[in-house]
C-alpha cells in the first residue's frame, strides 16, 4: 500500500525553488517554507472526488475539515484493494492472507509512528480520539492502577490534580471529569485571555506539585490557537506531571514531532487528516505504555489465561483487544503517505496564507466577531464567528443555500463558546484542498446573512 | 428548496417580533407549571411557562410566556405558539400540538391543514432539513411538558400553590433524527 500513486505527487516533487511563488504565498510566515502554488492546489483538488459534486446547484464549497476531512482517491483506493485482496484476521491464523493482512496493519502502525516523530511500538490503535482519551484517563483513575506495582506512581488519588484548560474539546474534558469523580483527585484548568489564548499568567498556581496529569489541546478546535506545548511541558516537569496531549487538530495542520514535543502521551483522529472514519490513535513514550495497565480487555491483548487470572501482552497489544479496524489502518496509510509527498511544512504555509486572508475578509464585514486570535499567527485555519443578532444554524442554512458547508453549534466546546459569551458558533475550517475562492465565497456568503435576517 | 421556503416571512417576522417573550407570574387563579428544554446540539435553550384556567366549560391556557435563546426557527415557533394557544382550551391547543408535530416530523410528505395550523403552516418547510427539526420542536415540547403538569393540578382556592419551578427534563419528545448532527465526534 505504501507505494500508491500519488496523482499530485509529480508536480509537488518539483524542485521548490522552480515553482512560481503564486497568489497562495503571499502572506507566508518570514523564513516558512512557501505553500503551494495555484496550480498545485488544483492539482490535489483532482485527487478528492467529492470536491466534485455540487449542493444544490451550486460547486461545493468544503469548510468543516476540522469536524472530518475529505479523503483522497488514493486513500479510498488502498482501502478497496485491501477489502477486495486481503481481507483478513491480524496477528493470527497461518494462512497467506493472515500474513498479508498483519504485514498491513503493521506497516501502516509504522507510517503512522514515523509520520508524527515515533517508533511504531509506540502507537496504539483505537476507535477514536475520545477512546483514546478515555483509555488514559480510565486507567489512570482505575483502583487497580493503584495496586500495580508498575503503574501505582501514575496512579490518581485523593488530593491529587489533573490540570485541563479552558478551551478543551469535551473529548478532553467529561473523561477527565469522570477520572477525578472515580478516584478523589481535583479537576483544574487554566484560563484563557480575551483574545482565545492560553493565560499563563497563573500557571505556576495552577500547576503543581499535587498535579499528576496536565492534559491540554495542541490546537483548539474552535479558536484555532496553537498552544506553547514546550511551555506547559517544562512547567508539568518541574512538578512531575503527566503530559497528555489532544493532537487531533494538530497533527493533520502542522508538523508534529512528538519525540521532540517531549509530551508522554499524545492522541489523534485519522478522519481529520484525509483517512477514514473508525480509527484513533494513542501514541506515547514507550516506558509509560509499559507502565500502563489494559482498558478494554478480551481477546488479541492478554499472554496466558486460566480461568482465575490472565496475563497481559506488551503495548501496543495491550491496549488493542478484540478486533481491530484493520482496513482503516490500511487507509491511513495512504492518507500518511499523501500528507508526507505534499509536505507538512507546505500544508502548514498553505494552513496560514488561507487563514490569514480569511480574517482579513472578517476584519472588513461588521457586525462578526472572530473567537480566537485575529491574526494568523499562531493558530491554525478554524475560524470560528459568531454574527451579531442571528443565530449559528441560521447562518450555516444560508450559507448551505450556497452550497458552503461549514460548521455550526458548539463544536463539542461548551464551556470556550461561553467563556466568550457565545452559546455557539459558526466555523469555517480549511485544509490542503482549500482555495482562495472558497474563503472569498465563505466571506461573501457571510455578509449577505445579517441583511437576510434584517439584522443589518 | 430555496432559503425562501424555509424561512417563510411569517417566520422572519415573528423571530423579530417574538410575541408572549419574557416570563412572567401566572394570573390570579390559575395553576401553572414551567418546563425547561435544552437542545443538545447547539445548547440552545428554553424555559416556558403555562397558565391553565378551570371553566365551567373545562381547562383553558389563559397564559404562556417563555425565555430563551435559540435560532429564528426555534424563536419564531415559541412566538407562533404563543399566539395561537393562548385562549385556547386545553383540548385544542393539544391537537394543534399534535398537527404541529406531525407537520414537523413529516419529512416533507404531509400537507398542513391551515384550518388547524394558522401561521404554524409556515413552517412546513423545517421538515424537510431532518437537524432543524428539533429547533422548531423545543418550545412546543416544552408547552407540552408545561402544559400537562399545570392541567394535571388545579389549585382549589384553599390548596397549596402548584410549585413554580418544575424539574428540568431533557426533550425526549423528539429524538435525534439519524441524519442530525450530535456533536463534533472524533
Amino acid at each position: 500500500m505504501a507505494d500508491t500513486a500519488l496523482k499530485a505527487d509529480t508536480a509537488l516533487k518539483q524542485d521548490p525553488g522552480t515553482l512560481a511563488v503564486g497568489l497562495l504565498a503571499a502572506d507566508p510566515a518570514p523564513g516558512s517554507t512557501p505553500g503551494p502554488t495555484a496550480q498545485e492546489i488544483a492539482a490535489i483538488r483532482e485527487d478528492f472526488p467529492v470536491l466534485h459534486r455540487t449542493v444544490g446547484g451550486h460547486r461545493l464549497v468544503y469548510l468543516d475539515s476540522a469536524a472530518t476531512s475529505q479523503r483522497p482517491r488514493s486513500v479510498l483506493d488502498a482501502e478497496t484493494a485491501y477489502s477486495t485482496g486481503c481481507n483478513a484476521a491480524v496477528h493470527r491464523g497461518a494462512h497467506t492472507l493472515a500474513e498479508e493482512a498483519t504485514d498491513a496493519y503493521e506497516a501502516a502502525r509504522s507510517a503512522a509512528a514515523a509520520f508524527v516523530g515515533l517508533g511504531p511500538d509506540q502507537i496504539v490503535w483505537t476507535r477514536n480520539a475520545t477512546e483514546a482519551l478515555n483509555l488514559v484517563a480510565g486507567v489512570l483513575s482505575d483502583p487497580l492502577t493503584a495496586q500495580d506495582p508498575h503503574a501505582a506512581p501514575l496512579a490518581l488519588r485523593p488530593g491529587d490534580e489533573v490540570v485541563v484548560t479552558e478551551m478543551e474539546h469535551h473529548a478532553n474534558l467529561v473523561p477527565w471529569q469522570r477520572a477525578c469523580a472515580r478516584s478523589g483527585a481535583r479537576l483544574r484548568w487554566l484560563p484563557l485571555t480575551d483574545d482565545g489564548r492560553l493565560d499563563l499568567t497563573r500557571l505556576e498556581e495552577i500547576v503543581t506539585p499535587a498535579t499528576r496529569v496536565l492534559s491540554f489541546a495542541h490546537v483548539s478546535n474552535v479558536l484555532g490557537t496553537i498552544n506553547p506545548v514546550d511551555v506547559l511541558v517544562a512547567r508539568a516537569r518541574q512538578v512531575g506531571a503527566l503530559v497528555v496531549l489532544d493532537a487531533c487538530q494538530s497533527v493533520p495542520h502542522l508538523p508534529v514531532d512528538l519525540s521532540a514535543l517531549d509530551v508522554d502521551l499524545a492522541v489523534f483522529s485519522a478522519h481529520k487528516m484525509l483517512g477514514p472514519t473508525g480509527l484513533g490513535v494513542l501514541a506515547g513514550k514507550a516506558e509509560i505504555l509499559q507502565a500502563l495497565p489494559p482498558f478494554l480487555t478480551g481477546g488479541s491483548m492478554v499472554s496466558t489465561v486460566t480461568m482465575e487470572t490472565a496475563t497481559f501482552q506488551d503495548p501496543p497489544q495491550r491496549f488493542e483487544a478484540g478486533t481491530p479496524p484493520v482496513s482503516q489502518t490500511v487507509a491511513l496509510h495512504a492518507a500518511v503517505d499523501y500528507l508526507t509527498a505534499l509536505g507538512m511544512d507546505r500544508v502548514a504555509a498553505h494552513d496560514r496564507t488561507l487563514t490569514a486572508r480569511a480574517l482579513a475578509g472578517l476584519r472588513d464585514l461588521p457586525g462578526i466577531r472572530v473567537l480566537g486570535p485575529v491574526q494568523a499567527v499562531d493558530r491554525v485555519g478554524a475560524v470560528s464567528v459568531v454574527v451579531d443578532g442571528v443565530h449559528p444554524h441560521d447562518v450555516g442554512q444560508v450559507l448551505d443555500a450556497s452550497g458552503i458547508a461549514v460548521r455550526v453549534g458548539h463544536h463539542c466546546a461548551q464551556p470556550v463558546h461561553r467563556r466568550y459569551g457565545a452559546t455557539a458558533s459558526t466555523r469555517a475550517s480549511l485544509y490542503v484542498y482549500s482555495t482562495p475562492d472558497e474563503v472569498d465565497a465563505f466571506l461573501d456568503a457571510l455578509s449577505g446573512v445579517r441583511a437576510y435576517f434584517k439584522k443589518a | 428548496m430555496s432559503l425562501d421556503q424555509l424561512y417563510q416571512q411569517v417566520i422572519l417576522d415573528h423571530d423579530r417580533e417574538r410575541h408572549g417573550c419574557g416570563l412572567r407570574p401566572a394570573p390570579e387563579g390559575t395553576a401553572d407549571a414551567e418546563s425547561h428544554q435544552v437542545n443538545p446540539l447547539c445548547g440552545d435553550q428554553v424555559t416556558l411557562r403555562v397558565a391553565v384556567r378551570q371553566t365551567p366549560d373545562g381547562p383553558v391556557v389563559q397564559d404562556v410566556s417563555w425565555a430563551g435563546e435559540g435560532c429564528s426557527i426555534s424563536q419564531a415557533s415559541l412566538s407562533v405558539l404563543y399566539d395561537l394557544v393562548v385562549g385556547r382550551p386545553v383540548p385544542e391547543a393539544e391537537e394543534l400540538l399534535g398537527a404541529f408535530r406531525t407537520m414537523i416530523r413529516s419529512r416533507g410528505t404531509v400537507e398542513p391543514d391551515e384550518e388547524v395550523l394558522g401561521d404554524a403552516v409556515a413552517f412546513v418547510g423545517v421538515s424537510r432539513h431532518a437537524n432543524r427539526v428539533k429547533c422548531a420542536m423545543l418550545g412546543w415540547a416544552a408547552f407540552e411538558d408545561a402544559l400537562h403538569r399545570a392541567d394535571a393540578g388545579p389549585v382549589p382556592a384553599t390548596a397549596a400553590p402548584v410549585p413554580l419551578t418544575a424539574v428540568p427534563v431533557p426533550v425526549t419528545a423528539d429524538p435525534v433524527p439519524a441524519t442530525a448532527d450530535r456533536g463534533e465526534d472524533r
